[in-house]
């Protein structure tokens, strides 16, 4: 996974509230078996017709968002399916970071293992940071994780909360599992533990 | 003496492997399910590390998104992708040694109706799979939930999941249900009242007197939607109906090993006094035969209402409902039971289990259904299948003119040949009305099994209780 420390970037603009994962990857696209190459998909259908030519209107579409590295959300962003394929598709497209009001809970979670920063800000700082972002290509948000901060183009500052343990892998880029082995003697122990007090487990 | 604690409480303390100072635990998984969309980058990963399955005779796997659901589809499967995607199953069960149920074994269908079906979920246990309705297992009194495939691979590699605990929601159904309305008339009424995002967050208990007059498979419906509610788990405390269910399926204990079950089990439900950070009370007499008319499970409303106009919402649902009306087709004020449909489909693991079946048939016996409609019933496993053609459910359905159909995820989710056509109207027992969910352009309504039933007779939305000659 890779690191994730500060990003300026490009913020497009996604007011909608309630974009689900199948908005953002259709079904369709959950038959790779790999995890690469889906950011040609992303947002499929809003992003294309039908015959697949691109949907002007589509924010992502617009020469000044083409190159996002940053989406403003509407509220609850991520609901729906648990499928990965959400985050894989919006960091190959070059998605790092995703700011709304809210996350569904399993979407926020799997950010945070492919290197993807979802922060949760009060309303009226997104409706800031989404005025923001409808400014275009030359208003450039800076997402800073080691001091926990958002700054809009014009300079206004709004300190994020992020748990400290995924803050520390984000930053370093770890892999969960490797850790976890660490404590492979204290899974060792459970397991014994619960062969006497749960047999049937 | 302990503080009181609530059912996911204790459920929760009882596989904490590690606790950090920052309060992220290591929680110990008892029951991994696999399904094919979202396991191969998993094992994959195993392959890339050098790592192995930790506890292989935890784990069960079964192909259920890809599958079609007709005939011949064990010799072969023409999508290449996913008969790719299968074929992957197959191997990494066989590689990796864990438990299987391949397309051609009758056991086969919908995971979160195989797990119970088999008794690989059991009261007291944590259940995960790469699939955000594993929600239903929570019926039991199981803490069950959905997680990614960087999870997936996490427990597959050490069993075990890192996790902040959530906070605990009470969700209370007083009171009976009227004749006509169902666990899925409840879990939806729900979500209609608390929204999509109500549950973020929490893990939801649902308790009160309807749910205990459920049976097992009504309550696996109400906990298979905590998700649509935004709560990555729901949670049921399990009783005598729980234990009879259990009682004497294949992986489920024997012997001394049960009565020593049975002694814990009973030991899993809230204390009283235990703290609920969010309590929703509804009366279970003021729910209505419901169905969804906009594009996220929360447009919900009781079958004798009308469509609503966006201004009836505020902020961001204004733009929502907007973007809902024009996908759906539909015109504020517009009657709901005028909204025709052109599909039926009966079946997911929200409603593919024997009882949805009969809820079904018990509407549609002697009937048939309306000239034009193509409707589909497709059981939730092989074994509800079997069962529903030995009560002579099956020949209902296919007098009436439904479809047969081989267990699958069918078109929930439309990832098989069984899809909608762009402004196809149907009326579904699933889960999801999202955009596209059944297929590009399709169009949902979430219902019940016997509203389904009705709408497959009379061409439009209807209310089943004019069907069962109860007054509305």
């Amino acid at each position: 996974m890779d690191k994730f420390t500060t990003l300026t970037g490009i913020a497009a603009p996604m007011p909608l509230v309630n974009i689900d994962t199948d908005m953002i990857i259709p079904k369709q696209f959950l038959k790779t078996i790999q995890r690469s190459g889906l950011g040609k998909n992303l947002f499929d259908e809003m992003r294309y017709t039908q015959d697949g030519q691109e949907i002007p209107d589509f924010v992502l579409n617009q020469p000044a968002y083409r190159k996002a590295e940053i989406i403003v959300a509407g509220d609850n962003f991520g609901c729906g399916s648990s499928r990965e394929h959400a985050p894989w598709a919006l960091l190959d497209f070059g998605i790092r970071c995703v700011i709304s009001t809210s996350f569904a809970d399993i979407f926020f979670n799997n950010c945070f293992k492919n290197g993807i920063l979802p922060i949760v800000l009060p309303q009226e700082q997104v409706d800031i940071l989404m005025a923001d972002a409808k400014k275009g290509a030359n208003a450039r948000v800076t997402v800073d994780l080691p001091s926990q901060t958002v700054t809009t183009s014009d300079g206004q500052t709004f300190s994020f909360e992020v748990d400290p343990h995924r803050k520390h892998c984000l930053l370093n880029g770890l892999d969960d599992i490797g850790l976890t082995l660490e404590k492979a003697a204290a899974i060792d122990s459970f397991e014994a533990k619960n062969a006497t007090l749960r047999p049937w487990a | 003496m302990t503080a009181p604690r609530t059912l996911y409480d204790k459920i929760w303390d009882d596989h904490v492997v590690h606790q950090a100072e920052d309060g992220t635990c290591l929680l110990y998984i008892d029951r991994h399910l696999v399904h094919e969309v979202t396991s191969p980058q998993a094992f994959e990963g195993l392959r890339m590390t050098g790592r192995k399955v930790r506890a292989p005779e935890k784990t069960i796997a079964v192909p259920d998104h890809n599958v079609p659901t007709t005939a011949g589809r064990d010799k072969h499967i023409d999508n290449e992708e996913s008969r790719i995607q299968v074929e992957a199953l197959d191997k990494n069960a066989k590689d990796f040694g864990i438990n299987y149920y391949p397309v051609s074994d009758i056991r086969q269908g919908i995971v979160h109706i195989v797990g119970p079906e088999q008794g690989w979920t059991l009261p007291g246990m944590t259940v995960v799979c790469g699939d955000s309705h594993t929600a239903t297992h929570g019926a039991f009194g199981a803490l069950a939930h959905g997680i990614g495939t960087s999870e997936v691979e996490h427990v597959l590699a050490t069993q075990t999941l890192i996790q902040k605990k959530s906070k605990n929601m009470k969700v209370e159904i007083t009171g009976s249900l009227r004749p006509g309305v169902t666990a899925k008339d409840i879990t939806l009424s729900v979500i209609g009242a608390t929204g999509t995002a109500g549950g973020t967050g929490y893990v939801i208990e649902y308790c009160g007197q309807a749910i205990r007059e459920l049976s097992m498979e009504g309550r696996m419906t109400v906990c298979n939607m905590a998700i649509e509610g935004g709560a990555r788990a729901g949670l049921i405390a399990p009783d005598e109906k729980t234990f009879a269910y259990v009682q004497g399926r294949p992986h489920a204990p024997k012997g001394a090993k049960w009565e020593a079950a049975l002694a814990y089990w009973k030991t899993l439900f809230t204390d009283e006094g235990a703290h609920f950070d969010k309590v929703v009370t509804i009366k279970g007499e003021d729910i209505a035969p419901v169905v969804t008319w906009g594009t996220s499970p929360e447009d919900v409303l009781p079958i004798t209402g009308v469509v609503p106009a966006p201004e009836d919402f505020t902020g961001g649902k204004v733009e929502a409902a907007k973007r809902s009306l024009e996908y759906m087709g539909l015109t504020p004020g517009m009657k709901l039971t005028d909204i025709k449909i052109d599909t039926v489909f009966i079946g997911s693991c929200t409603n593919g289990r024997i009882e949805d079946l009969r809820a079904a048939a018990a509407i549609l016996k002697g009937k048939k259904i309306k000239d034009g409609m193509r409707a589909m019933v497709v059981p939730g496993s092989g074994l509800v299948r079997a069962q529903a053609e030995e009560e002579g459910l099956a020949q209902i359905f296919i007098d009436a003119g439904f479809e047969w159909r081989l267990a699958g995820c069918s078109m929930c989710l439309a990832m098989n040949p069984d899809q909608l056509s762009p402004g196809e109207r149907c009326a579904a027992t699933s889960n999801r009305n999202f955009e596209g969910r059944q297929g590009r352009g399709g169009r949902t309504h979430l219902l019940s099994p016997a509203m389904a039933a009705a709408a497959a007779i009379t061409g439009h939305l209807t209310d089943v209780r004019e069907m069962m000659g109860e007054t509305v």
